[in-house]
């Protein structure tokens, strides 16, 4: 891919050879996680929020696929596009690699990965995460 | 005469279609002077103005009272996404109510998705429609068939609607043959955004038409899949949709409960969500949607007929006037006034409309 950015900051981690995982939030106040991280917590509105990483396992909650190029997306379709559920108890709205909605069903396990959307204007590929079938 | 009862004086419309060359203020005028002749009022008979639009822009109301050169009163523009209209309306006891829409043909652009969402492909609104669809079917036992179902039926009662966009029937065959545009959604199961105006002018009074209760409610935090679309992920297992907190505060001040409802107009942007609004309404268990469908309940010959005017399906959604679209709908049912479409002997009606925000309002209507 070339030189990577990721399609925004402090979304998911992506260092070369680290591993792939979703930046979120908990609420030291209520204990409840968010994503993508926020500085007031969704759940309490408390202030009290600190970055976590999000666990990059979960399961397929439901799913679909994008088959028009929906507005502002400069991306290829069709695409695979779903909500996965994390055992931090989150339902992360998400890009899906499989993009044909009959080869997947309910529950299955999937994985965090990263995909390219398009390139930029300097020649670099824009990345955003989305998850696999594991 | 109790003081705080309101009564619907007037309707107008604007057909609901598309209207290539005409500005939505002339739209909206045509609304609301026929609203006005409706309730025999003209310039200076009214003391303020509501306004319902979702992409209306600045002042859309303040636009459309000059050009009928009625301003010097209050005029307040007020958006809450399919609501609009219903909000205007639970602001407009003792005034006027109006709602108007110009839309952007094909998936609509938001501002309410930040940008990265649309880099990324997130800001796909049909595609939310087809996840919430989804859910539907495993948790309800909702099939195919029932949303090929939903706009059979809309699409029949709408022939008898001349103010709709479409008016034609269709087969469960046909809606099954348009092209997925999210699986399971086919392009015939969801409604297009158009044109149109509603207005309706209301006024202390009792007798006639009764606005027994306009409610608008918008959501509790982890709505994830309901309205208020993605965002931060919280489960909302238990999390009371804003359609139904908006229901239940109607049902309450109108004093009246869901088995009382002789007639329904609700949202039908795609066939699904005319479904799920059955649960969230309460009129009938959750889980039973399917169910009510199945037993032609919600037929022009059932019990409870849902979107006589042939719903959003039929008509086209112009956001900011479909509430009070719904309500032009139900004061001719209530009147007797819906010809070939008459609900006979509806004595109380229920709109709703529920959309980004999330903002669902709920509006009983009773005579």
């Amino acid at each position: 891919m070339g030189e990577t950015v990721p399609v925004r900051e402090g979304l998911f981690t992506n260092a070369p050879g680290g591993e792939v995982r979703l930046v979120g939030g908990r609420c030291t106040s209520c204990g409840e996680h968010h994503f993508p991280r926020l500085p007031t917590c969704p759940s309490c509105s408390s202030g009290a929020c600190e970055e976590i990483l999000l666990s990059d396992r979960g399961s397929l909650w439901v799913w679909t696929a994008v088959t028009a190029p929906p507005p502002g997306y400069r991306g290829e379709v069709p695409f695979g596009f779903g909500v996965v559920e994390l055992p931090e108890g989150l339902r992360v709205i998400t890009r899906l690699t499989e993009a044909v909605p009959s080869r997947l069903v309910f529950g299955q396990p999937m994985r965090l990965d990263v995909v390219p959307l398009h390139v930029d204007d300097d020649g670099r590929t824009v990345v955003t995460y989305a998850f696999t079938p594991s | 005469m109790n003081e705080h009862e309101v009564q619907i004086a007037g309707i107008g419309l604007h057909p609901f279609g598309r209207f290539e060359g005409t500005p939505v203020t002339d739209i909206a005028v045509q609304a609301v002077r026929n609203a006005l002749a409706d309730a025999g009022l003209g310039r200076g008979d009214f003391q303020a103005a509501f306004c319902g639009t979702a992409y209306g822009g600045v002042a859309a109301g303040h636009k459309v009272l000059d050009a009928m050169g009625m301003t010097g009163m209050p005029i307040v523009d007020v958006e809450a996404g399919c609501a609009s209209g219903g909000a205007a309306l639970m602001l407009a006891s003792g005034a006027i109510a109006a709602g108007q829409e110009k839309m952007p043909k094909g998936i609509i652009r938001s501002s309410f998705f930040e940008p990265w969402r649309e880099d990324a492909g997130l800001a796909a609104t049909p595609a939310y429609f087809a996840l919430r669809a989804q859910r539907l079917m495993r948790e309800s036992g909702v099939t195919r068939e029932h949303l090929a179902g939903v706009v059979v039926k809309n699409r029949r009662n709408g022939v008898h609607n001349p103010d709709a966009m479409f008016r034609k029937e269709v087969t469960a065959n046909e809606v099954l043959a348009s092209r997925v545009v999210c699986e399971p959604l086919h392009l015939w199961m969801l409604c297009s955004p158009n044109e149109g105006a509603a207005a309706v002018v209301v006024r202390r009074g009792s007798g006639g038409v009764r606005v027994a209760a306009a409610v608008l409610r918008s959501h509790l935090p982890g709505n994830v899949l309901s309205e208020a679309t993605p965002m931060s992920g919280l489960v909302d297992d238990d999390v009371p949709p804003p359609t139904t907190l908006a229901a239940t505060a109607a049902y309450e001040a109108a004093g009246v409960g869901a088995t009382d409802i002789d007639v329904v107009e609700c949202q039908d942007t795609d066939a699904a969500r005319e479904l799920l609004s059955y649960e969230e309404l309460g009129l009938c268990p959750r889980g039973d949607a399917g169910k009510l469908a199945d037993e032609g309940v919600t037929e022009m010959a059932g019990r409870l007929p849902v979107n006589p005017s042939g719903g959003l399906l039929s008509k086209g959604e112009p956001l900011g006037a479909s509430a009070l679209g719904q309500v032009v709908e139900l004061t001719r049912q209530l009147r007797g006034d819906a010809g070939p479409r008459q609900v006979e002997g509806a004595r109380v009606a229920l709109g709703h409309t529920v959309g980004r925000g999330a903002n669902a309002s709920v509006i009983v209507l009773t005579r």
